[in-house]
């Protein structure tokens, strides 16, 4: 049986797409699923620095798509788990040196193998992106709680629509203290305005960045505090009901779990 | 509805503040028109209908109504008089008098039944959005 071919996308650059897909990708593989990570952002490859791969690159996604190699040659094992490698993308090449059919083809090829395909998506809405929703039959949309990412997120949510892919949401980098004292959106307010079903809630918090410096999942920190977040979301995506965190003191998170459960 | 937003800004807490500037924008990301141009078709509306019935202008109210996804224009144009034969002059008061003045040389005689909610955005926008599902944990 083929897996589950997931786009990880928001339109806008730096909200967190990478940072969630290696990420998650770790939490699902230390639960025991086959997990292969996409790198679609060609010409500007990050998800092996992410995950501390960047060595070990021999081949990438367009030469597999070329022919040059296998791709079973050019996935990288990440070793400290069982079952999660991750296909890099081309850093000295454009985005259209690969086309649509070609990626679909990859990532299908993948999901053959895995039980969890999560592609990594580059920034915007052109060609990029138009690749790396290609083969894909899931999106978790990832937006942070501003304005200008979730105007974009929007964006993103209506391509995504047109093409008839399910999606969910991330809210990254919460800021629950602002929400509390009024100067952040909270994450009823993202999901009310994208009218988009939620996947997760993670927050902005140092350890995030700190292992990413590393190259360390957050998943594989035993001193973490945030070790469970992208736990939690890997069990979701698999299908257990698991209540959100609750950051908000007032039961916010709570009271929109209810909420999206009665309606 | 700007003098509105204006209020919020000073008074409100800025995530208040954000939420309405977005739903505002997104509003018109999805119709593609500017806020202005919003202005301009309500008047353009009224300005149509007064040409076939009289309408209360200052009772005329049009809200976008959000519906999912979808974004629906809501238009409630009370009239007050239906066209007389050989009438046509514009409604500019609340109450109707007689045709005093040469009317304007359109002798209108349309029907005079005038759809009262049209909807506006284009077609392939109002369809895109899909209901999120009821669960949030179901995955397939
Ligand atoms: N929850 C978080 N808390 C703190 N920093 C974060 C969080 N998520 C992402 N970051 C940081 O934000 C930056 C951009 O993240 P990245 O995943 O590269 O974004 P994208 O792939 O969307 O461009 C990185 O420096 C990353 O460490
Ligand atoms: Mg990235």
């Amino acid at each position: 049986m083929s897996g589950r071919r997931i786009v990880i996308t928001s339109g806008k650059g730096g909200v967190g797409k990478t940072t969630t897909t290696a990420n998650l990708g770790a939490a699902l593989a230390k639960r025991g699923a086959r997990v292969i990570l996409v790198d679609a952002d060609i010409g500007l490859r990050n998800l092996d620095l992410v995950l501390g791969l960047e060595k070990r690159i021999v081949f990438d996604v367009v030469e597999v798509a070329e022919g040059r190699c296998q791709l079973r040659q050019a996935l990288i094992k990440d070793k400290r788990f069982e079952s999660l490698s991750i296909l890099p993308a081309a850093q000295t090449r454009d985005k259209d040196a690969i086309t649509e059919q070609q990626f679909a083809a990859i990532v299908e090829q993948a999901a053959e193998q895995a039980d969890f395909v999560l592609i990594d998506c580059p920034a915007g809405i052109e060609a990029g992106f138009r690749n790396a929703i290609a083969g894909a039959q899931e999106a978790i949309v990832v937006t942070t709680p501003e304005v200008s990412a979730i105007r974009d997120a929007d964006r993103v949510v209506g391509k995504l629509n047109e093409k008839k892919i399910p999606i969910r949401l991330i809210v990254n980098r919460l800021r629950p203290a602002m929400v509390r004292s009024g100067d952040m959106l909270s994450v009823d307010d993202v999901c009310e305005i994208l009218s988009v079903e939620l996947l997760g809630i993670v927050p902005d918090d140092e350890e995030i960045i700190d292992t990413t410096n590393r190259g360390e999942p957050i998943v594989l920190d035993e001193s973490a505090k945030l070790r469970t977040i992208y736990d939690k979301i890997a069990r979701r995506m698999e299908g257990e009901v698991v209540a959100f965190t609750n950051f908000d003191a007032q039961g916010l998170f709570g009271r929109l779990f209810g909420a999206l459960k009665a309606g | 509805m700007i003098e509105w937003l204006k209020k919020m800004l000073g008074t409100q807490p800025s995530s208040n503040t954000a939420k309405e500037r977005l739903r505002l924008v997104l509003m018109t990301d999805h119709l593609a028109l500017a806020p202005e141009i919003i202005e301009n078709m309500k008047r353009d509306l009224v300005d149509v209908i007064s040409r076939y019935v009289e309408v209360d202008r200052q009772k005329v109210e049009i809200d976008f109504e959000r519906e999912d996804r979808a974004l629906a224009m809501m238009a409630s144009i009370p009239i007050i008089a239906v066209n007389r034969p050989g009438g046509g002059t514009p409604a500019d008061e609340a109450e109707p008098t007689p045709a005093a003045e040469a009317p304007p040389a359109a002798q209108a005689t349309a029907s005079p039944s005038v759809a009262a909610t049209p909807t506006a955005g284009d077609p392939a926008k109002r369809k895109r959005r899909k209901k999120p599902s009821a669960n949030p944990a179901t995955a397939h």
